[in-house]
Parts: C-alpha cells; sequence; structure tokens
C-alpha cells in the first residue's frame, strides 16, 4: 500500500518531476506555477536530482529556448510556466513541436490578462492548441504528479517524439494541501526508461535541426507531426494502462467516464471541475436523473472516435468551458465536440456553458442549474448553443 | 464532511492555520483537503482560508459557503465580513477577542470566544495567534485529537519555536475544554 | 528519386559544399596583387567565406563559390581587386 502524505498539490508536482530524473531543468518562476520551480530548485540544490541543472534564466522565452537546446543534445528536460509566461513562449514552442523534441512541461493553467487576473481558467493552454503539443489536462493533484512520468513515457517513444504540456488549475489544484502519494523511486525507474533519442545534437557528429523547408517538401514535415500525434492516441492508453500495472492508479486514457454508459445528459468537461461534478453527480443520480460526465484528458491529440463512442448514445451534450473563443462564442470543447460529431450519423444537440472564467469559483449548484437547463433542452429544443453559466448580468 | 473557514489577514498564518488542520485530521486517519482562498497576498488585508474533513476521499474543488465551522483570527474582521455567513444551523465560531464584547452577541451563531492573543504573548511570546487557535478548535469541538494538532504543528516549526507552539496548543486547548 | 524526410527536419551537415554557387555570377573578382598591402580585409568582408589566405600572405579566390557580389572589392582600401564581366 503506497503511503499518502498530505502536501501542496504543487510539491507533489515538484517531486513528480524530480524523480523522473530530469538532466536539465531551465524555468523562470510565475504565478501560481512557481512553488513547483521553488521546490525543484531546492531539490537541485540539496544534490537530490542527481546532476540535473537547474538554470535560472531571464524570461520564459529564454526557458524555452534551453529546453529546446538542451533536449536536441539528448537531456530529458523539464519547466513549468502558466497564462503570460506561456504567451511568452509562443514562437518556440513551435519549434519545439518541428524539431520533434519531447519536452516536459507543466502548465498550471491561469487566465490570460488583460484584465490582470492571476486566477485559474484554461485560456493559456487552449491558445496554444494548434502548436503541435500533446496537451492532457488532470483532475487532482494525485493525477497531476502522475501524469508527469506518463507524459515523458508518451513523448519520448521514437513514434511520436512530441513535446507535452501536463495541465493542472492553478491555485485550485496546484496551492490545496490534501494527501497524496508521492512518486516512489523505484516504481518510476521501473515504468520510465531513460531518453534515448536517436538523433542528437553532437559537435563530433554535427546535425541541423529544424533545416529550412521550402514549399515543396513543408507539408510533409506537418504531416509527419500528425502522424506522431495519431501515435499519441494509442499510447497515451498503453501507458496509463502500463502505469495502472506499477503503480496501481488510474485515470482513464485519452477519456474517462462517470456514469456515462446509460446518460442522456452527458456534461464534458477538463481539469479540476471534474471532481466537483462526480460529487453533484451523485447526488443527481440519487435523485433518478441519468446524468453522465465525460471527462477530457487528452485535447491534443484530440480523441474523436473515442468521443464518438462515449455519446452516441445521449439524448443532449454539454460541454462545459474554461476558455472561450472571442469572436464564436464557446469554448474549445464546445466547437471540437460539435466538429467531431459532424459528417457521422450522431445527431445529438450540444448546448456549450462556459464558466469559472479567470478564477470565478464554481459550486455545485452552478452545475445542478446547468443540468436542469439542459433537461429543459431536451424537450424544447436548443435556443442558445454557447453562453456563460456565470455571468453577473447585473453588472452589464 | 466537516468544513472549515478560517479568517483572519495576510501575515497571521491564516493559510498555514488551515493546512496544518488538514495534517492533523489526516493524523487522525481522515481524508482533508485545504486551500487559500487564492486572493493577492498582502499584509493585512482580509484573508479566508478553507479546511474540509471527510471519511472518504475528497472530490468537490468549491470554496465553502456552508461551514460547520468558523475560525477568527482577528476580532475587528467582525466589523469587515460578515464572519457567520451561510454557517450551518448547529455551526461554531470561534472568536480570537479579548473579552466577551457586545459585538459578538450581534452575531447570528453560535459563538466561542478565545482570548488567543493573550495565549499567544504568554506562552510564544509573540502576538501569532494561528496555533493558538487551532487548540481552541480541537478543544471546542472535539473534530481533531490534540495529540494530532501538535504533531502537525511540531513537525511544521523546528526547535523552541516548534516547543512554543506545541505548548500553547496545549493551553489553548485547555482554556476551550473548560469552557465546552 | 527523392530520399526520405527525416522527422524534425534533421539533416546531416555539408549541403553547402555540394552545391557550388560559383556559377551564379555576372562579374568575377581579379586580384592586382602589385598594389595589395596583405591587411586581410577581403577575406574578413567575403559573406561566402571563399577568400583564402596563400602562404606568400596574399589573397585568392575559390571561383568554385564566389557568387561575385563584389563586396571584397568595394571593401580593399587599395583598389586591388577588379570586378571584370564574366565570359559565359
Amino acid at each position: 500500500m503506497s503511503k499518502l502524505t498530505v502536501v501542496e498539490g504543487s510539491y507533489a508536482v515538484a517531486h513528480a518531476a524530480k524523480v523522473c530524473r530530469p538532466d536539465v531543468i531551465p524555468a523562470y518562476p510565475i504565478t501560481p506555477q512557481t512553488h513547483i520551480v521553488e521546490e525543484l530548485s531546492q531539490f537541485a540544490a540539496n544534490g537530490e536530482i542527481g546532476a540535473c541543472e537547474y538554470i535560472t534564466v531571464e524570461s520564459e522565452f529564454s526557458a524555452i529556448s534551453a529546453l529546446i537546446g538542451a533536449s536536441a543534445a539528448g537531456a530529458r528536460t523539464y519547466s513549468a510556466t502558466t497564462s503570460q509566461g506561456l504567451a511568452l513562449m509562443h514562437e518556440v514552442l513551435f519549434n519545439a513541436s518541428g524539431m520533434r523534441l519531447p519536452l516536459v512541461m507543466t502548465v498550471a493553467n491561469r487566465a490570460m490578462s488583460a484584465p490582470l487576473s492571476i486566477w485559474n481558467d484554461h485560456q493559456d493552454s487552449i491558445a496554444q492548441r494548434d502548436t503541435g503539443w500533446i496537451q492532457l489536462y488532470a483532475e487532482d493533484p494525485q493525477e497531476a504528479a502522475d501524469m508527469t512520468p506518463q507524459v515523458y513515457k508518451i513523448c519520448e517513444d521514437s513514434k511520436i517524439m512530441l513535446p507535452a504540456m501536463a495541465c493542472f488549475d492553478g491555485f485550485i489544484l496546484t496551492h490545496v494541501y490534501e494527501p497524496v502519494v508521492l512518486l516512489e523511486q523505484d516504481l518510476t525507474d521501473e515504468f520510465l526508461p531513460p531518453f534515448a533519442p536517436e538523433h542528437i545534437l553532437d559537435p563530433s557528429n554535427p546535425k541541423t535541426f529544424g533545416a529550412f523547408a521550402d514549399p515543396s517538401i513543408y507539408s510533409e514535415f506537418r504531416y509527419m507531426q500528425e502522424l506522431g500525434m495519431s501515435a499519441a492516441l494509442k499510447k497515451i492508453e498503453t501507458v496509463a494502462d502500463e502505469f495502472n500495472e506499477i503503480y496501481g492508479r488510474y485515470y482513464g486514457g485519452l477519456i474517462d467516464g462517470y456514469y456515462l454508459d446509460d446518460a442522456e445528459i452527458v456534461l464534458v468537461a477538463m481539469g479540476s471541475v471534474i471532481g466537483t461534478i462526480k460529487d453533484v453527480l451523485d447526488e443527481l443520480r440519487a435523485e433518478g436523473k441519468k446524468v453522465g460526465l465525460l471527462k477530457i484528458r487528452s485535447f491534443r491529440p484530440f480523441p474523436t472516435d473515442a468521443i464518438r463512442n462515449a455519446v452516441k448514445n445521449a439524448a443532449i451534450i454539454v460541454p462545459l468551458d474554461k476558455s472561450i473563443s472571442i469572436g464564436k462564442y464557446e469554448g474549445a470543447l464546445c466547437t471540437e465536440i460539435k466538429a467531431s460529431l459532424y459528417n457521422t450519423k450522431i445527431d445529438i444537440p450540444v448546448l456549450g456553458y462556459m464558466f469559472g472564467h479567470g478564477g470565478r469559483d464554481i459550486p455545485p449548484e452552478r452545475i445542478k442549474k446547468i443540468v436542469s437547463e439542459a433537461e429543459k433542452a431536451i424537450v424544447n429544443g436548443i435556443t442558445i448553443e454557447s453562453s456563460y453559466a456565470d455571468l453577473r448580468e447585473e453588472l452589464l | 464532511m466537516k468544513e472549515i473557514r478560517i479568517h483572519g489577514r495576510g501575515g497571521q498564518g491564516s493559510v498555514t492555520a488551515a493546512e496544518l488542520l488538514a495534517v492533523a485530521a489526516f493524523e487522525d486517519g481522515k481524508y482533508s483537503q485545504a486551500f487559500p482562498s487564492f486572493g493577492v497576498e498582502r499584509r493585512g488585508a482580509p484573508v479566508v482560508a478553507f479546511t474540509r474533513i471527510d471519511d472518504k476521499p475528497i472530490r468537490i474543488r468549491s470554496q465553502v459557503y456552508e461551514p460547520d465551522y468558523v475560525v477568527v483570527q482577528d476580532a475587528t474582521l467582525i466589523d469587515v465580513i460578515d464572519v457567520a455567513g451561510g454557517i450551518k444551523k448547529d455551526g461554531l465560531i470561534i472568536i480570537n477577542t479579548e473579552t466577551d464584547t457586545e459585538k459578538l452577541k450581534n452575531i447570528s451563531a453560535k459563538v466561542m470566544a478565545v482570548d488567543a492573543t493573550k495565549i499567544a504573548m504568554d506562552v510564544i511570546g509573540r502576538p501569532i495567534v494561528n496555533t493558538v487557535l487551532l487548540g481552541a478548535f480541537a478543544g471546542a469541538t472535539g473534530e481533531i485529537r490534540l495529540e494530532s494538532i501538535k504533531k502537525a504543528v511540531g513537525e511544521r516549526f523546528s526547535g523552541k519555536i516548534g516547543e512554543k507552539n506545541v505548548a500553547a496548543v496545549d493551553a489553548a486547548y485547555k482554556a476551550m475544554e473548560a469552557h465546552a | 528519386m527523392s530520399s526520405k524526410l527525416c522527422i524534425g527536419g534533421i539533416v546531416e551537415p555539408g549541403s553547402t559544399v555540394i552545391n557550388k554557387t560559383g556559377s551564379w555570377r555576372t562579374f568575377k573578382p581579379i586580384y592586382h596583387h602589385e598594389k595589395c598591402i596583405k591587411c586581410g580585409i577581403c577575406e574578413l568582408s567575403c559573406p561566402e567565406s571563399c577568400i583564402i589566405k596563400t602562404e606568400d600572405g596574399y589573397y585568392e579566390i575559390d571561383y568554385d563559390y564566389c557568387k561575385g557580389c563584389g563586396i571584397c572589392s568595394n571593401e580593399c582600401p587599395r583598389e586591388t581587386i577588379e570586378m571584370v564581366l564574366e565570359e559565359k
């Protein structure tokens, strides 16, 4: 039986990164990610991460650039960031995926400014969805910690070789104290083999990474990245199973379900709100309401087939988003779920809600209200496809 | 599930108190969860932190709206904040104050007062009341064993400071136990 | 037949050596060593690194790669390098 310890979510994740034996950690602190890199700098200073080089860079742009150089040279790398820091990395995120470097980065999800907000939503990582990074979302500190060796194993696979973001909600999960199993070094060594890339930067055998590609060959490189993502679809599932065999914990592969099999109303969500929804569903099921939850664990690659299969018997699908595409007035899950169902025989209404933006709390009552709106929509049809569930009309 | 809300001011250790409650409850064999209300941290500004304690794993991630217990570290907050907001019918508020003043009678919930500042000055020598109030909480509610609180506090603060804090926990526990 | 692409745009070095750019020239630089003071500014200013110092301290041009840009001729303080229309 693994030993539980009451620690902060950030500590659990920093500890998980440590036992993955990274060679290089370039990191720049930013709220609410700071505790993770502070803990890691302490581990490194104590000599607890072997010969790991901890680089105190002067910005997130430098952090990601150092990650690229180190990874190309064959190092296993780790960093963490959030929000404006992730946005500052934007152009280099494309370089990392285009050069097929399996960087691992924890994203402590936080809203984007302006207006200035340090609190949680998913706008930061969702805004990076087309950069070619794998994106997984954790529902609690234990899953965020456990996700760390999982993403290394996924992205370092020779058929995948893509960078990955392990996302977990800023403050809600980074700053919570609760019982967590800190990942054991021996189990992690058994689970995660050393990083052994086929191509490395080496002065004695020089190579160019991310070379010039003229129009005659450019699309083929993008297509090869897509093939890497396709391979990840399978690998995310098998790695979740392998993790379960060794550590005895499982959170779903690409997706997970809660009361999903016979659900008429299917709520779709990612991240920390999953826990609150599960509690609400226990109550609603006791009242006889056929409500279920589809948890999206992998946002990139997007598990289109798994989602189609999971929702095909629903009466209504309700994506719940902590992001917004301004000008479309819906969140990323809503858009992608609808796109996944088009051109199929599945004809189920999709009723999108956005909530919890900029750290607004999501009480159980909000979930119940959404479910009752969905019940009405089953009978009366959908009038508004997507809206804020927690808009304060009195301020407008 | 028992839910606790802690009111204080930035720098008074409200978040630490919530965390130590979670550690102590876990020591008692329970599941627990502690988190701040995620304000922008400034010394002196009103701060709220929460703890949940349950026999099964805690999944809910929303803030606490209907607490079983409220701990108020600084009686001046009563003028600024509705410390009884949302408290359950049989809920209890523990307030750090020198005396049972008229002000406390206006609070629409069961209130217990403890002069945590005096205990802190007597035992620790500094007006740091967060650990004192944890002792008071254990004494007044019986939700957490005194030994577990003392263990959590002793492990968090090392050396002499740790010993003094543990002694302050003891003193506050006894004061409240006599009350309750 | 084209060769297969490697992921990440990862390539072996040395393609610049295969690609002889000398055929791009319209004007060809010619040294007049009698005026040369061996200052080496031509070598430093050549963007193709195809000006090479010889054993006697003068400089010569690798015409396999010289594109005839004329920078060396422009930079030379003694007007040692003449740009001559290439005969093709």
